[in-house]
């Protein structure tokens, strides 16, 4: 059901104005994975299968008898959703190859949250990376195991405060960095292997549509604000996913055939961390001396993205 | 017309497999099966099989790619064992229950630990409840045939569940049998394409998958019970058609010497042409001697049990696995529970067999009939035996 | 499918719960949810759209003037059309 269907918008010209994923979702007040959600399907259109894994999306948009997905959709468990993406593109090129349906071409997407890509997903997404399907696969990265209640996941960030890595008298949360499944993508030889945020929606969309346009995988990251995990105001979503883009905490940049690109978003000079967790409960724990271990390493992992990009030469 | 070959029968099953216009095949290899894989994916590389043959890094993606692809509306197979199905697990009752047709041909192998890659049905038995069509098979030529009809039984548009096809690995796998390959044009004839009840198209988009809250699950798992209940009655059509068109019948349950038969002896799987063997050596020295042979497990065929031991006074039900602890091996659980109301029932043994590949002989059968002989049918032995294991 | 009349029965549920209605969620009115609701100024808005853009419900709509509102049925007031709205053109009110 289209609700916004018939206008013209007057910056965002190149938004296709169909909804593809309705509203009546029971997404959290003001979460802006959803509203990823909503917005790759705008750049992917209607032409496109997804595959997605268990997890807050899934739970949101699928509760029989009804569906919030106007694209075909296919939900099996948790940690295949790239197996069963593999699978549709498999399917879907055997029947076309031998006629059996129309030679139209559909893409293939698989999309899970931080714990179906990186943790148990991992194994799924790097086969399928790694036979080189024809496939996008989108990794909604909200931190956690949001959907079963906050736990840890590869993907929490150090310090951040969830419910199996909580901050206490004798800890003060998640102690590793966060899984850097970007790189890991471009270790398979992945040719398209972006980051993305939907608090810069042209970027997203462009960052799908190119994707979209890649024969063979492709991966995007993108970095989903959940103001229920996180600890924050509802209307902070798409500030606090700027904060993080501008304080380098999750920088933007794409790596197309191993070249690095940063995105011209990124600021000159990056803002310092705290003023990124200043609004989320999950960091409100963390001492200075805390905060200045983090504020360095993001400085150092950023500086790394920019000497690749400046140094790395696309492969051959 | 039918070529009639000797070949190995996981080789044969690949053949057949091939034979049936798969859109996609996914796998993941194990001993066992490896064989059916190796040869399917040859099949392929020569053109003879125009298919998707995606090798999957595991036996978990392997599943969740045909689950995938028969969503597409695709004809998809794969093959595995043992720790392989065991890893499928989480996933058979989201096919079934998603009534995705796929068709999965097991080698049945012991499960770890310890390792053991010899033949036994204990990767099998755990998968009782997962909602699929399960079929046994005792020789080659019924491991071709089976794989084919399996197709035709899955898709059904009364059935639309997932079938396997339980081949005892090694044991019949990697032996040379003689058996017929079907004639082409007669697969052909006896399996029309698929037509799908739902596909992931974007011409009419569906929703496959969705989660379900209390209010619907119940009815979900009402309508998945009925619609394995059911398919027998399809099971039945297709074998009688497969009668027709190539002549070899099938039933749920075989029989061999058993109409008359004071004891029974239950097996399933490749055992059973052992058996016969023991049958007639029995029958030879007198005792009346029969056996039966349970080729469809899931849908559990009540009635054919019941008529198969309805005049016979002691039945040896033979499982070649352990469901520890319990009340004894699984087919012997479900005889003894679908005999359970039975006015006339016979005195139930259950010896456990050929467990980790141990092989059985005709003198083992022999033996577990003169084990069973003396005892009283009357006194009930409610207890299952490891036979032949040595003890101190 | 089954709005009219109460819950399916077994034998009336789709098979393997297919759900063939895309977009069939829209039956159910997230409103209900919101605790607060945005009104926009239309003498500050510059029908730039990015409220448009950045509802998690899609539910901002344009009306035939061209000025933005949301559609209360989905609203579910989480706010963040009014603090993205660069000209401060939307407010958030309490719902009562």
């Amino acid at each position: 059901m289209n609700i916004v269907e018939n206008f013209d918008l007057y910056a965002p010209r190149l938004i296709n104005k169909k909804e593809l994923l309705s509203a009546g979702h029971r997404a959290c007040t003001g979460c802006a994975e959803v509203l990823a959600v909503r917005l790759m399907c705008k750049a992917l259109g209607e032409n496109t299968v997804i595959a997605s894994a268990t997890g807050c999306m899934e739970i949101v948009s699928s509760m029989y008898p009804t569906t919030a997905w106007e694209v075909p959709w296919i939900h099996v468990a948790f940690e295949n959703a790239a197996a069963v993406a593999a699978g549709v593109e498999a399917g879907l090129k055997g029947l076309r190859k031998k006629g059996k349906i129309d030679d139209r071409y559909i893409k293939v997407v698989g999309m899970a949250g931080d714990g179906g890509t990186m943790d148990i997903g991992m194994q799924a997404l790097s086969g399928a990376m790694e036979r080189g399907h024809d496939m996008l696969f989108v990794c909604f990265d909200n931190e956690a195991y949001m959907n079963t209640g906050i736990q840890r996941s590869s993907g929490t960030p150090m310090g951040a405060s969830t419910t199996t890595a909580p901050a206490g008298k004798v800890s003060s949360g998640q102690k590793t960095w966060k899984k850097n499944m970007p790189e890991i993508m471009v270790a398979h030889g992945v040719p398209y292997v972006a980051t993305a945020c939907p608090s810069y929606p042209l970027d997203f969309i462009r960052k799908v549509e190119k994707a979209k346009s890649i024969k063979g995988p492709s991966y995007i990251h993108c970095f989903s604000v959940c103001p229920t995990g996180w600890r924050c105001g509802s209307h902070l979503a798409i500030a606090m996913g700027r904060l993080a883009v501008e304080s380098g905490v999750f920088p933007l940049y794409e790596v197309e055939n191993g070249k690095y690109k940063v995105s011209s978003e990124m600021p000159k000079k990056l803002k310092p961390v705290k003023d990124y967790f200043k609004a989320q409960g999950r960091f409100r724990h963390l001492g200075e001396e805390e905060i200045k271990i983090i504020q360095h390493k993001v400085e150092s992992e950023y500086q790394k993205i920019l000497d690749k990009a400046k140094y790395l030469k696309a492969w051959d | 017309m039918a070529k009639r070959v000797g070949m190995e029968v996981a080789v044969a099953v690949a053949e057949a497999v091939g034979q049936c216009d798969i859109d996609m095949a996914a796998v993941y290899p194990i001993t066992p099966q490896s064989h059916i894989a190796e040869h399917l994916s040859e099949l392929v590389a020569d053109g003879k099989v125009n298919a998707e043959f995606v090798t999957v890094e595991s036996e978990h993606s392997a599943m969740s790619a045909v689950i995938g692809a028969s969503g597409t509306g695709a004809r998809v197979y794969t093959a595995t064992s043992s720790q392989g199905l065991m890893l499928m697990h989480e996933l058979l009752p989201i096919a079934s229950g998603m009534r995705l047709p796929i068709v999965m041909g097991i080698a049945n192998r012991a499960v770890s630990s310890p390792l053991n890659i010899l033949n036994d049905h204990s990767d099998i038995m755990p998968q009782r409840d997962s909602g699929w069509i399960s079929l046994f098979v005792e020789n080659g030529q019924e491991a071709v045939d089976l794989s084919i009809q399996a197709f035709k039984i899955a898709e059904h548009k009364d059935v639309l569940l997932p079938v396997c096809v339980n081949i005892d690995g090694f044991q019949l796998t990697h032996m040379v049998e003689p058996l017929e390959l079907p004639d082409q044009e007669l697969v052909d004839k006896f399996l029309p394409p698929r037509v799908p009840y739902a596909t992931l198209h974007p011409s009419k988009p569906v929703t496959m998958g969705a989660f379900a809250m209390s209010d619907y699950f119940t009815e979900m798992m009402k309508a998945k019970d009925e619609a394995l209940k059911n398919s027998k009655k399809v099971i039945l059509e297709i074998w009688d058609e497969w009668a027709k068109m190539f002549g070899r019948v099938y039933k749920p349950v075989e029989t061999y010497k058993a109409e008359d038969a004071e004891i029974l002896m239950l097996t399933m799987g490749s055992m059973g042409e052992t058996a016969e063997m023991a049958i007639d050596a029995l029958r030879a020295k007198g005792v009346s001697a029969g056996l039966i042979k349970l080729r469809l497990w899931r849908p559990f065929p009540f009635e054919e049990i019941k008529a198969a031991v309805k005049s016979a006074k002691k039945l040896i039900v033979t499982d070649r696995a352990v469901s520890f602890g319990g009340p004894g091996g699984p087919a012997f659980s479900e005889i003894k529970s679908a005999l359970y109301h039975e006015a006339h029932r016979p005195a139930i043994y259950n010896y456990i067999i050929g467990l980790g590949g141990r092989d059985v002989t005709v003198k083992d059968f022999i033996g577990m009939f003169d084990k069973v002989i003396p005892y009283d049918a009357e006194k009930a032995v409610d207890t299952y035996e490891f036979w032949g294991v040595r003890e101190s | 499918m089954t709005k009219k009349k109460g819950l399916a029965t077994w034998q009336e549920i789709t098979t393997g719960c297919v759900v063939f209605e895309p977009g069939s969620a829209s039956e159910y009115h997230t409103g209900s949810w919101r605790a607060q609701r945005p009104v926009w100024n239309d003498a500050k808005c510059i029908k730039c759209g990015i409220c448009y853009v950045f509802c998690p419900e899609g539910c901002v709509q344009q009306s035939e003037d061209g000025f933005f509102k949301a559609n209360l049925d989905y609203c579910k007031g989480c706010g963040i059309c009014a603090h993205e709205c660069w000209p401060r053109a939307i407010t958030i009110v309490e719902e009562k």
